[in-house]
């Protein structure tokens, strides 16, 4: 079944009781804000933008000449392109486009087993538990180190089954056909100014193929981080789910903390095709100076579905609306995303469902939490085109303000021409978290800041089921560290 | 037995909102002892359960409350639970998002400031569950979300007999029980009672206290104790209502 989770046996039983233990576990160590100075960076471009730049990075990863000019084109879009207006300009304008490295390399090599791995980036890893994943049930890593990847294994299995799953650059090398007949067909690089950049300098991020009739029954893991000062990190996912294919894509992200503005600015395109299933699971924390500026669509075909499982805890700004676009009768989609926002950070998150096809179906859960003057905002589309039958598409936004000073608002639009036979639901709430329920929690025993992680974990409930354990106890974790933390 | 004070409620005056509420409680309960708490509507039963559980709304004007010998009136609710006062909420809350499981597991582990082993914790909690004719599909249900009114005072006492407090209060915890249920939910709370145990139930009707009897019963009119008597007491409010008994004290001021 489409939205079946995968299943990781006992695992799943313990789960709730691992979470239920998280409360105590929590130790500094666990503060991803450590920086690691310790890492030659074997290639590293100046500064700024220009087609010099673009051009050099084509050539460094011995590009093929159309990639070359389609990373042209963009960076003239880019150049041309307003910034979005739907926000507050102001919001936008803190980010130097011309102070940022857009390409570094660490290592020239490519690791394919854990020990070929430089043992500086190596130690970084350990910190972040990547092979403990590993040793648990990961089916193949690939691992981002700022913009290269230098870590791949793929399990045995999946090769044989013929399933592809790399980073971008080796999708590109190794499968160019199918690179060049899905690369940015989904989102087209004028589509906005954060795709335009990322067209033309993108590097890294993960190429999935799944076979016909291929499921893939454990979930493919990458983990990204950015991990230099001032350094943009541009990734560029692409997954594709060949007819009566499945797929679990599954991405963490951790980043260490700096005192200049990053910039994040990802495309990830998802191509289900025909009674395809994909879901894609994110995890985002980047540290408070980034700016998290990612366009995310999926295409789903006929009887296809894709789900969107997407977390935002970190970042400056992050704007982010993972979108759905049912293009075949019987296609489904949802999209299941959690936001909060601290001090000094603006969550304006959402989702987009539209429907070009009859008998298809979508439901946007959406919960946010803002504190200490942090701000959510959930901005979504819901789109029927004309001609449509039997659409039904539901959207629940709930969002938890933990104190007076913190803002929630939703900007949903709707665009159906033709209102007949089709279902839209659009239900907002906004609750602040109750003295009633801070007194019966602590009136059991429970100290208030644990009531509160306890309030706010449940709030989230809905979202963190849907994880694999290690995911559900290290998003508990975050947002154990979040309410710990005071300002910043 | 020699019994201790357990609670000491002297001279209690409560405000809500600069509104006097309690005017003057004084009440004692002793280890083993069961005491009932009747009186009219508003008359601030709930206010005094909430104020000596230390409810942020309830200002304390006058008056100290003290439990096993300790001050407690200035004290922070989770240490209040923490040192054996347990209050079982006429109106509980929903937490969403939280199983019952977790719940449990999570004030045992703050009560007893260590973890219960899973197994241990499982079998406790399942034998509870069965006493109070609970299904075990209420394990994995968030707390209090969506349960009847009979399931919410179920899940209170599933707690209390989980968490073998020194000093129960319950609040109205007969209310909104059909006929089998109170009889299963008293069973349950008999069972809880402890000679070391003290208890104040709050009610409007004598039902309750056919299965769990009172030592002491005690009437609050208009924020003040107006009579304390003993199990007596309940069938002549049963069979008079609070009218005469006003008229009564209001005559002997
Ligand atoms: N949180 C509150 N906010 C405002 N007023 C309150 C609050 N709690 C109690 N009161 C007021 O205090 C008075 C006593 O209320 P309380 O709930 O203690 O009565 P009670 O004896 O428990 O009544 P009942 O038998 O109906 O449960 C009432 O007038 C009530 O309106
Ligand atoms: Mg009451």
């Amino acid at each position: 079944m489409a939205s079946k989770q995968v299943d990781f046996g006992e695992k799943k039983v313990i789960k709730e009781e691992l979470i239920g233990e998280v409360n105590k576990a929590v130790s500094d160590e666990y503060k991803y804000g450590f920086h690691d100075d310790d890492v030659a960076y074997s290639f590293k471009s100046r500064k700024g933008l220009d087609h010099e730049i673009v051009r050099q990075i084509s050539e460094l990863k011995k590009e093929p000449k159309w990639m070359r000019d389609y990373r042209l084109r963009a960076l003239e879009v880019f150049l041309k392109k307003p910034l979005p207006t739907f926000l507050s300009t102001k919001a936008l304008e803190g980010i130097d486009f011309a102070d940022i490295y857009y390409f570094m390399r660490a290592s020239d090599k490519q690791g394919k087993t854990w020990e070929e791995v430089d043992p500086a980036v190596k130690r970084t890893f350990d910190k972040l538990g990547i092979p403990e994943a590993e040793r648990k049930f990961l089916a193949g890593v690939t691992a981002q180190y700022d913009s290269e990847v230098v870590y791949h294994s793929v399990r045995e299995e999946l090769t044989k089954k013929g399933v592809f799953f790399s980073d971008m650059d080796s999708g590109l090398r190794e499968h160019e056909d199918l690179v060049r007949q899905y690369f940015g067909t989904v989102i087209p690089m004028a589509d906005n100014k954060f795709a335009a950049l990322n067209s033309a300098v993108w590097s890294g991020g993960s190429f999935v193929y799944v076979p016909k009739g291929v499921k893939v029954d454990i979930p493919l893991q990458a983990y990204f981080r950015i991990n230099s000062d001032n350094m943009g990190q541009f990734e560029r996912t692409l997954i594709i789910a060949d007819e009566g294919s499945s797929v679990h894509y599954i991405e963490g992200c951790t980043a260490p903390t700096y005192s200049s503005n990053a910039l994040h600015s990802a495309v990830v395109e998802l191509i289900a095709m025909k009674g395809a299933t994909i879901r894609y699971t994110t995890i985002q924390n980047w540290s408070k100076n980034v700016y998290n500026l990612v366009t995310k669509r999926a295409v789903a075909y006929e009887k296809a579905r894709v789900e969107w499982i997407d977390g935002n805890l970190g970042s400056k700004l992050t704007v982010k609306y993972p979108a759905i676009y049912l293009m075949g009768e019987g296609a489904s989609g949802e999209v299941l995303s959690v936001a909060y926002a601290g001090s000094s950070q603006h969550q304006d998150a959402g989702a987009k469902i539209v429907a070009a096809a009859s008998n298809t179906s979508g439901t946007v859960t959406s919960k946010s939490i803002s504190r200490q003057g942090g701000r959510t905002s959930y901005r979504g589309l819901t789109k029927v085109y004309p001609g449509c039958k039997n659409v039904h598409i539901h959207t629940v936004c709930d969002a938890l303000l933990m104190d007076e000073d913190s803002r929630s608002d939703t900007y949903p639009t709707m665009q159906i021409d033709d209102e007949k036979d089709v279902n839209i639901g659009h239900e907002a709430t906004v609750s602040k978290i109750g003295t009633e329920q801070l007194f019966y929690l602590t009136s059991r025993g429970i100290s208030e800041d644990d009531a509160r992680l306890m309030i706010v974990n449940g709030f989230i409930e809905p979202f963190t089921k849907e994880l694999p354990l290690e995911y559900a106890v290290e998003l508990n974790r975050l947002m154990q560290l979040e309410m710990e933390g005071g300002i910043g | 037995m020699a019994s201790e004070k357990l609670l000491v409620i002297e001279n209690l005056q409560v405000n809500v909102e600069d509104k006097p509420i309690l005017r003057g409680v004084n009440l004692e309960v002793n280890e083993g002892e069961i005491h009932a708490l009747m009186g009219p509507n508003g008359s601030g039963k709930s206010t005094l359960s909430n104020t000596l559980m230390g409810h942020p709304t309830y200002t304390v004007t006058g008056g100290r409350i003290w439990f096993k010998g300790r001050d407690v009136t200035e004290m922070p609710t989770d240490e209040r639970a923490r040192l054996g006062m347990f209050m079982a909420f006429q109106y509980p809350v929903a937490i969403p998002g939280v199983s019952v499981t977790n719940f449990l597991r999570s004030i045992l582990k703050a009560k007893l400031g260590q973890d219960v082993p899973a197994s241990e914790f499982r079998k406790q909690m399942n034998g509870t569950m069965k006493e109070l004719s609970m299904d075990p599909s209420f394990a994995k249900r968030y707390v209090n979300d969506g349960f009847s009114g009979g399931e919410k005072k179920r899940c209170e006492i599933l707690q209390m007999a989980m968490l073998k407090p020194e000093l129960a209060i319950l609040d109205e915890t007969d209310s909104g029980l059909d006929i089998d249920a109170l009889r299963i939910v008293c069973e349950g709370i008999n069972q809880t009672f402890r000679p070391d145990m003290g208890m104040l139930i709050i009610t409007h009707y004598q039902r309750m206290l056919n299965y769990v009897k009172p030592h002491v019963v005690h009437v609050l009119v208009a924020g003040k104790v107006v009579k304390t008597g003993g199990a007596e007491l309940v069938q002549r409010l049963e069979a008079e209502g609070y009218d005469n008994l006003i008229r009564e004290t209001a005559a002997a001021v």
